[in-house]
């Protein structure tokens, strides 16, 4: 399995391409993230997310942008761009597509799906579609592990998955069909992903539900069976109100409750009926 | 049986707002500790017994109190909200959910150790989560919660929430510092020690995030109740997460102490009509324990007395149609993909577990090769800057104590002798190894 995830070395990795983005709003904003921590360099990897949510990649341009903003050298700010696997030196497509084949996604089913994306996509791990539009990689345990098999795009969870969810999914994102992630948002583009890990927030916090199935599966349980913590005696509790149940919850188990049959949430697409105040 | 508390707003609307965390009590304990003495706060985590939920169960209020008052430097308090620990899935849903539990118990914690800047450092691979803190720390801000002056009290504190760049070492605390500062995430050699050079070299506190989600509880409703829950030195409620070969896999809140059979119970059991075969009790880096195991009390105690570690209580399940090794060697892989390249032992050294252990699930290997695995692993362990290298080298060594016969079996079978179909969630019914 181990070369089946290895990065194609025979593909070359541009080095300056000439038609960098980078303007001066961008050093603008770059300088900007420098001035928010108590020393300046802390702000280096959110800058260098920055630098890919305007070029696609890190280039050279965007190295030493950081480096002339933060008084490095561009060997300084290359070590560590290096060093992390969320930058990339070759052009990201719009989606990131990730598959988690860490041991217990791998046993649940990550491998076949990797495979299956594979031959789908006609792509090797992490690499790029020739329309440009998704780039395949295979990924290290994302937290999400009762969810397993888990995917990503944009970094956004997809549980439970199948191969065929798998290729649908991706099928969606290339013919531009709207696509929501069932514990977060409608999926925007890798840079507009990366801009928001920048460290400039897009608005869309309040997309999607609480949780999964999953998450909730223990507080059910425990409504259903009224266990609860035990009770205080402590000056300052806090008031218990239980009168704002959101639908996904209060719908409690349901009959086709099986996992990996419904991902956890009731009505991801109704974000509406779950208005309050 | 279950204790919910940190999960305990999880099902309510849009719980990760401002105003849904409000109706359930929120900001409350906020309100009380800033009406005590920060050594009062430090003192009433300390009498909780709360103790780290990152893995390793350091107490929390002792790390507080190592906080040097005396150095003029500045105090840090980073939260360690870089969940990466294979099997481990709590802290990710739990800042979905509810980012002002978190954004709560920053507050109280910063206050209590008088820092004046806390680091939320979150994994850059989960986009929603990153959004849902970024809100919550600015509606903390709008509401006074953050900022100068707080509720009148002429305490300053700002809050930023950083996200990582995909490094499974930076959860190791002096390596996530490194990053922080803008460097590769390496660890430093300890001492000092953060409490006194942290970050930038000043004191710093670095906790997980279920452990600083916890303080508002113990504030609001003392350390005797927290301590009311859980085992003689196991103290409080705790999320476990049941994954894998599971009936109904999630987060479980429970006291300290509950055992997998109980937990399983509640799960509704290993996935039907196979049995349990392997499970891990905290992550991939504690060791493999099976199903003599399942009484076990999954307290820091009762899992360290079974040989292997309490951890993270990721408690990953495997039934009957998991190969071991296939299991093995792809954690193995993993920590030799995150091997952040400092230390050789840990370098080089997972690089040749790979080796061995690809050539052992291909057929190729010989019982020799098991000696040579135990000797490598003896030789790696114990012997780097950080615990990555022993969390490498735990699969393996409890895997060959309890499996010994499947790796020989993949030796005279010529290969691996499971069907990969069997063991996925889509497997056909009556598939079987």
């Amino acid at each position: 399995m181990a070369e089946n995830h290895t990065t194609a070395t025979n593909k070359t990795v541009p080095y300056s391409t000439g038609d960098s983005k980078i303007t001066d709003t961008t050093i603008a904003e770059l300088r900007e993230l420098a001035g928010r921590y108590p020393v300046a360099r802390s702000a280096l990897l959110p800058m260098l997310h920055l630098v890919q949510s305007v070029e696609g990649r890190i280039t050279p341009e965007g190295i030493e942008a950081c480096a002339d903003v933060l008084g490095l050298t561009g060997a300084e700010v290359s070590a560590v761009a290096t060093f992390y696997t969320m930058y990339k030196r070759r052009p990201v497509g719009d989606y990131h597509v990730g598959v988690c084949t860490n041991t217990l996604c791998a046993v649940m089913g990550g491998d076949l799906i990797f495979e299956r994306l594979k031959q789908h996509l006609d792509v090797g791990n992490d690499e790029t579609t020739e329309d440009g539009k998704i780039t395949l990689e295979h990924l290290e345990c994302n937290a999400a592990c009762d969810y397993a098999p888990v995917m990503m795009v944009n970094w956004e969870f997809f549980d439970d998955m199948t191969p065929e969810s798998a290729t649908q999914l991706v099928d969606d994102l290339r013919e531009g069909t709207e696509v929501k992630s069932p514990r977060g948002a409608t999926i925007c583009t890798w840079r507009e992903a990366e801009r928001v890990l920048a460290g400039f927030p897009d608005g869309r916090a309040d997309e999607g539900p609480t949780g999964g199935k999953a998450t909730l599966a223990g507080l059910r349980l425990a409504r259903e069976r009224n266990w609860t913590a035990p009770a205080s005696n402590h000056s300052g509790g806090s008031p218990e109100l239980r009168d704002t149940v959101s639908p996904e919850a209060a719908s409690g188990p349901r009959p086709g409750d099986q996992p990996g049959k419904e991902s956890g949430t009731g009505s991801p697409a109704t974000p509406d009926s779950r208005k309050e105040d | 049986m279950l204790t919910p508390v940190l999960s305990d707003n999880w099902d309510q609307i849009r719980s990760w707002q401002l105003a849904s965390y409000q109706r359930s009590g929120g900001y409350d304990a906020l309100k009380t500790a800033l009406r005590m003495q920060p050594a009062d706060v430090v003192t009433a985590v300390k009498d909780s017994g709360l103790r780290g939920r990152g893995g390793a169960g350091f107490p929390t209020g002792m790390k507080w109190s190592f906080i040097p008052q005396d150095n003029p430097n500045p105090k840090y308090l980073v939260v360690n909200a870089d969940e990466s620990e294979p099997g481990t899935c709590k802290d990710i849903p739990l800042m979905l959910a509810s980012p002002h539990t978190l954004v709560e118990g920053v507050i109280i914690s910063a206050y209590a150790i008088r820092a004046s800047t806390a680091f939320i450092y979150v994994r850059g691979e989960v986009l929603h989560v990153v959004r849902r803190l970024q809100q919550a720390v600015e509606e903390a801000k709008a509401a006074g919660f953050i900022g100068t002056d707080i509720l009148g009290t002429g305490y300053d504190l700002d809050v930023i929430v950083h996200a990582g760049a995909g490094a499974y070492i930076c959860g190791e605390e002096t390596a996530l510092l490194d990053s922080l500062e803008g460097r590769r995430g390496q660890p430093r050699l300890r001492p000092p020690f953060p409490a006194v050079a942290g970050l930038y070299g000043c004191p710093t506190v670095i906790n997980n995030v279920e452990s600083i989600a916890s303080v508002p509880a113990i504030i609001n409703n003392g350390p005797d109740w927290f301590a009311s829950m859980g085992t003689e030195k196991s103290k409080g409620m705790t999320l476990y997460s049941l994954s894998g070969h599971v009936t109904r896999p999630g987060q479980y809140e429970a006291p300290l102490g509950i055992t997998l059979r109980q937990l399983l119970d509640l799960a509704g059991g290993v996935r039907e009509g196979h049995t349990l075969k392997f499970w891990t009790p905290g992550g991939s880096s504690t060791p493999l324990l099976t199903g003599e195991h399942l009484d076990v009390p999954l307290d820091y105690e009762g899992v360290g007395a079974a040989g292997s570690m309490l951890g993270t209580k990721a408690l990953q399940i495997f039934d009957d149609t998991t190969c071991v090794v296939r299991s093995v060697l792809r954690w193995t892989e993993f920590y030799k993909h995150e091997s952040c390249g400092k230390c050789t032992p840990c370098r080089e050294g997972t690089w040749w577990l790979v080796q061995i252990l690809e050539r052992m699930e291909a057929g190729k290997g010989s019982e020799e090769d098991l000696e040579t695995l135990l000797d490598l692993s003896d030789n790696i362990t114990g012997r780097s800057f950080c615990a990555l290298a022993d969390g490498a080298t735990a699969p393996i060594t409890s895997s060959i104590q309890h499996f010994k016969d499947e790796y020989l079996a993949h030796f005279t079978n010529g290969g691996c002798p499971f069907d990969p179909m069997a063991s996925t969630l889509f497997a056909t019914a009556g598939a079987s190894a």
